[in-house]
């Protein structure tokens, strides 16, 4: 038995872990074991990859397929890291379609989750890329899922939390990019009406992304720096840095938390400095566009190893939420209203036009999506059910790959595709054997 | 860059030997892999494939059966310049000193074939006059311990094996070079509880092949230096006393 927790650190659940090294182990573990799913690189923050009883590692299956360079189509199995796969495409001018906010997951976790990244409202999930998968079911047999093959059981995995068996591997096509340089934008709204607004002027761009200062309270509150960016062209090098290498290396940073900082480290007062600076360097550098290596442009925290354990012992939640267009700066207003009176701090408060999806549990629709860190306490728990029913009310729903702690009725009350998963985990015989700390906890 | 050099990896399903074939591919050697499994091959050579556009083949093979080693060789389509034998087998101690056929299994896995493969070559390159010889082989060979003598005495007739012949082929201009990776984070290790300090990465172990074989002309090498100090320590430790010690 080995204790097991998402990258929030909370909670933790003991589980018997197994690391097949092919493919081929899959089927008869799935068939002949029961209360398991398969874990990735553990980056879901909350329960989503601890097995009730087994827990299958599947960092093994780690093997690049078929590339075709010419084409930028890409096979890859499941336990392929997106780190990885950046390494070797980015040099030879291709990037995903989508990458979420860090760039340690693999390739099945982000299928699993449908992570959405920065150009979700114009290029949507990782999923939607996603031509053709290879899915062992829990009775040991080996399916193809694409858009003509098992559309429905595609679109139950897209999203659907590993809960329709274990992905063994996936192709899609990969995006041509001239250069690795980042073409940044950066503008100032000086609250949430104004960073909401720019969000959605911002939508041609390919990728745009708020930052939010959510201590900031009354007139500012909301206050946010707005980061848009396009892949940087050659013409946009010679411009911006001329001379420079069109791919040069990506610098990973060596700074790392090496242990377990004291809980006391965060409080009101480091946070809402490190936000002041923070905001002020933006507020420096709007205006005019400048060029950025796509590492730090996509994975800024990806540069500090460990980051999870700046938030102590206890670990920390991610909360999530997606809030539709209409209602949400009503409703994200509240939300931020309540945070900054809770004082509770939150390095990142990141705020996203999402567009629709198409997985059954996949998370984004037509909205605007909110995500704060909170250090587990006693109080943030009453704090977070007090936001759910702000969500539940506007229709919003939270992130399953975020979730540590909703109830099954905030969940059941915001994705009202489950009584088909559910009826589709059924038919495959994956009810009560696929399951994980998330399916039980929620009862999918 | 080195244009169409050939590297022959014997052991292309394990982690050290997908990592080291990894290395030279993406130094521009064309590979080789062979393997007992050669379906459990062909996926690593695609991955290398896919990575690097290096092009990589994949031969069966099986180390216990020497008779085939002549029509293996016959088989690649270019004698390579190098030859890499990642070949082991841990086994399991316990079962191995009731179960004869299972230490036999360990001892030949170890020893018998990967020595007798790569004196197949040494024939082969004295030959064509040229050619470099590797063998994996490991800190368990340097002294013999409770846990795992039967594996350690395979390592080390293979570590006196690369030795002589090392010392044969020599003056002849030929190199052979031995490996001893100490502990690696492998499928072999999977589950084991081993200091960090003491363990490479597969990643690790397969440029300091490269690097001793290609670079550097080093004969012996332990892929974290620490190791030899630490082997120097166990070694230097007399019978009297290492007989009583629970190692």
């Amino acid at each position: 038995m080995t204790e097991l927790a998402g990258w929030g650190r909370y909670p933790r659940h003991p589980s018997e872990t197994l690391c097949p090294t092919s493919p081929k182990a899959f089927p008869s573990l799935m068939a002949s074991r029961t209360g398991l799913v398969a874990r990735g690189n553990g980056r879901a923050y909350g329960d989503a990859a601890i097995g009730e009883q087994v827990t299958l590692m599947a960092r093994g299956l780690d093997r690049i397929r078929a590339f075709d360079q010419a084409t930028g189509r890409i096979q890859v199995e499941a336990g392929v890291l997106l780190s990885d796969l950046l390494d070797i495409v980015v040099p030879r001018g291709l990037f995903p379609p989508v990458v979420p906010g860090t760039k340690f997951v693999t390739i099945g976790g982000m299928i699993a989750s449908d992570v959405h990244g920065k150009n979700h409202h114009r290029d949507g999930g990782f999923g939607d890329h996603v031509e053709s998968l290879t899915l062992a079911l829990p009775d040991g047999s080996i399916v193809t899922c694409s858009r003509d093959e098992n559309p429905e059981l595609l679109s139950a995995t897209i999203g659907g939390m590993g809960l329709t068996g274990t992905i063994l591997d996936a192709t899609f096509h990969l995006r041509r990019i001239e250069t690795g340089w980042m073409r940044q934008t950066t503008t100032v709204a000086q609250n949430l009406d104004s960073a909401i607004r720019a969000l959605e002027e911002t939508s041609n761009a390919t990728y745009s992304v708020a930052w939010v200062d959510c201590l900031a309270r009354g007139a500012s509150l909301g206050r946010s720096l707005i980061f848009a960016a396009e892949h940087a062209t050659q013409r946009d090098l010679d411009a911006l840095r001329p001379g420079s290498s069109p791919y040069p290396a990506s610098k990973l940073g060596r700074l790392s938390i090496p242990l377990d900082l004291p809980s006391f480290t965060l409080n009101r007062l480091s946070v809402s400095a490190f936000n002041e600076l923070y905001f002020r360097a933006g507020v420096v550098k709007s205006g005019y566009p400048f060029l950025v290596h796509w590492n730090p442009y996509f994975f800024p925290l990806d540069g500090i190893g460990n980051w999870n354990r700046i938030y102590g012992r206890r670990g920390f939640l991610q909360y999530q939420c997606v809030i539709p267009t209409a209602k949400a700066q009503a409703v994200l207003g509240g939300i931020l209203e309540r945070i900054a009176k809770h004082g509770n701090a939150s390095f990142l408060a990141v705020l996203k036009q999402l567009g629709p999806s198409h997985g059954l549990l996949s998370f984004p629709f037509e909205g605007f999506t909110l995500t704060l860190d909170l250090p587990v306490s006693d109080e943030v728990f009453p704090l977070l059910e007090e936001l759910d029913r702000l969500v539940v009310e506007a229709r919003g729903r939270l992130y399953l790959a975020k979730d540590a702690r909703q109830s099954p009725a905030t969940f059941e009350a915001g994705y009202p595709e489950l009584f088909r998963f559910r009826d589709l985990r059924r038919s495959i015989g994956a009810t009560g054997r696929i399951s994980s700390r998330l399916s039980a906890r929620l009862g999918i | 860059m080195e244009p169409s050099k050939t590297l022959l990896l014997v052991g292309g399903t394990s982690d050290i030997g997908r990592a080291t074939a990894l290395h030279y591919a993406q130094a521009g050697w064309q590979v080789q892999l062979a393997a007992r499994n050669d379906e459990e091959a062909r996926r690593n050579a695609d991955d290398i494939r896919a990575r690097t556009g290096a092009e990589v083949t994949v031969h069966r093979l099986d180390i216990l059966e020497s008779g085939a080693f002549e029509s293996f060789a016959n088989s690649l389509s270019t004698l390579p310049d190098t030859v890499v034998c990642v070949v082991g087998e841990l086994g399991d101690q316990a079962k191995g000193q009731t179960d004869m056929a299972h230490a036999s299994l360990v001892l030949r896995t170890n020893f018998e074939g990967p020595a007798l493969l790569l004196g197949y070559f040494a024939e082969r390159f004295l030959a064509r006059g040229s050619g470099t010889l590797v063998g994996v082989s490991s800190v368990a060979g340097d002294r013999g311990r409770g846990s795992n003598y039967l594996y350690g005495a395979a390592k080390a007739g293979f570590t006196a094996f690369l030795s002589g012949l090392r010392n044969r082929l020599a003056p002849k201009g030929l190199r052979v070079v031995t490996v001893k990776p100490g502990f690696v984070r492998t499928q072999m290790t999977a589950g084991m509880k081993l200091p960090p300090i003491l363990t490479a990465e597969p990643s690790e172990v397969g440029r300091a092949i490269f690097t001793a074989a290609e670079r550097s002309g080093r004969d012996v090498i332990y892929v974290r230096p620490i190791w030899r100090p630490v082997m120097m320590a166990v070694g230097s430790i007399p019978e009297r006393f290492f007989k009583r010690l629970r190692l």
